[in-house]
């Protein structure tokens, strides 16, 4: 099973097994990961599943979705290494991803 | 005081049916909601976006979903308190004592949370020295543009509230627009307009710049922007404006000593009543094993939750069973003839 880091703004890590076929937004919500709300749970919508993808994985991981732009543009302090977490599909692929999370959604 | 049998937080989907089953049941109800407009999620999140899992409706959107429900509410008198939140709720010798952020108050032995995820805030800027300058040279909404007029107006943001607004400002003020990429998502015609006032000098287009800190002595004098590469801008301005759109907060629901679980409250399915006698909660908000987060689950809630308000609204009374096919009294209340 991939494994996927999170790390939390304070820099609390946290290292779990994610299902291939979910996403890393519902690998966050399954496994309790503070710092991930998905409010409109996962139809890119709300941005509140921002992530900040860490430069060696950002061109690894599947491209943003149509419209995904659109809805990061109303996330929390998005920089180019911005993603919904929603919209990342978890694969063989991207197996040891790290992901670092916003202060806040 | 306004006294009612029944107060429901919501006019979502879920709070709007909740409204209906009461009035049915003869019961008075009234609503408050944090949005300018009626519908919740379905109207600010999906407008457009169909739906396919209503009972008995194949396909619709979250606008069309919300204008049923507005008419199936017709017949009866329900009072809707718009661009207001709930912000206090207090139990006065057995009855509920509400307060908005407007002032208003209720006196009602039922209150029903049919929140959704929370109420819908405008997302703010990042720097925290923006607070001290809210609600004075900072906005997130325009109440009057008057105050505007010969000033310089910094817009960030890039969909449709931020070019209106730059655009229509640019007649009278001078206007920057800043926005964190290239792309625009408002429409194409406003954005049009928006690069045709840039030729004529008018709007000072900024992109892939974001706002880094405000400047000034108590009141704003200039704000500094970065670009993507970091590079570091200082603009003069009088205002500025922040259009990111709506987040959702459960907000001072959370104060109100009901039982949480992360952002929903905990229920029984009976009456679907929280820890707090006569406060039940309907909708995405309520949580209790095997919740499913769909609308037709909230329309469920809010006939129990309704039913179980009648106990405490009418105590001398008792609540009877009627089916709307037959029963003489809701037709009654409906407008229509019994045959």
């Amino acid at each position: 099973m991939p494994k996927i880091t999170y790390i939390e703004n304070n820099g609390k890590s946290h290292t779990v097994e994610v299902d291939k076929g979910l996403t890393v937004m519902e690998g966050a919500v399954q496994n309790n990961i503070p710092g991930i709300d998905a409010d409109c749970g996962g139809s890119m919508a709300c941005a509140t599943c921002h992530v900040y993808v860490k430069e060696e994985w950002y061109n690894r991981i599947n491209g943003k979705s149509e419209g995904e732009d659109d809805m990061l543009d109303q996330a929390y302090d998005p920089n180019k290494f911005s993603r919904l977490s929603c919209q990342i599909s978890v694969t063989d692929e991207i197996d040891g991803l790290v992901v670092d999370l916003p202060k806040k959604q | 005081m306004i006294k009612t049998d029944a107060l429901i937080i919501g006019a979502g989907p879920t709070g709007l049916f909740t409204a209906h089953q009461l009035n049915i049941i003869g019961l008075k109800c009234e609503v408050v909601d944090n949005l300018d407009k009626i519908g919740g999620q379905c109207i600010e999140l999906y407008p457009d976006k169909p739906i396919y899992d209503i009972p008995a409706v194949p396909e619709c959107t979250g606008e069309e979903l919300t204008k049923n429900l507005i008419n199936q509410l017709k017949p009866f008198d329900v009072k809707f308190h718009l661009k207001e939140r709930v912000d206090e709720v207090k139990n006065e010798k057995g009855q509920w004592h509400v307060k908005t952020n407007n002032g208003t108050t209720f006196s009602t032995p039922n209150v029903i949370i049919a929140g959704g995820v929370g109420s819908f805030e405008p997302r703010k800027f990042t720097p925290k020295e923006c607070e001290q300058y809210e609600g004075k040279s900072i906005f997130y909404s325009i109440k009057d543009k008057n105050i505007f007029k010969d000033k310089t107006v910094s817009i960030f943001g890039g969909g449709d509230s931020a070019l209106d607004w730059a655009v229509e400002l640019s007649t009278n003020s001078k206007v920057n627009l800043i926005h964190r990429r290239e792309e625009f998502r408002g429409a194409q015609s406003t954005l049009d307009k928006v690069y045709e006032l840039e030729k004529e000098g008018r709007i000072n287009l900024f992109t892939k710049y974001q706002l880094k800190i405000p400047k000034g002595n108590g009141k704003l004098d200039s704000i500094d922007i970065q670009h993507e590469n970091k590079e570091v801008k200082n603009l003069k301005t009088d205002y500025v404006l922040g259009f990111f759109g709506l987040i959702m907060q459960l907000g001072p629901i959370a104060n109100w000593g009901l039982n949480l679980n992360k952002k929903t409250i905990d229920v029984d399915t009976e009456k679907f009543e929280t820890n707090q006698k006569g406060i039940y909660a309907v909708g995405d908000i309520c949580s209790y094993p095997g919740k499913l987060k769909l609308i037709l689950s909230g329309f469920h809630e809010g006939a129990l939750a309704a039913r179980a308000c009648f106990k405490l609204a009418r105590p001398n009374e008792k609540y009877r069973f009627e089916f709307t096919t037959s029963s003489s009294s809701i037709l009654k209340r409906l407008g229509k003839k019994s045959d």
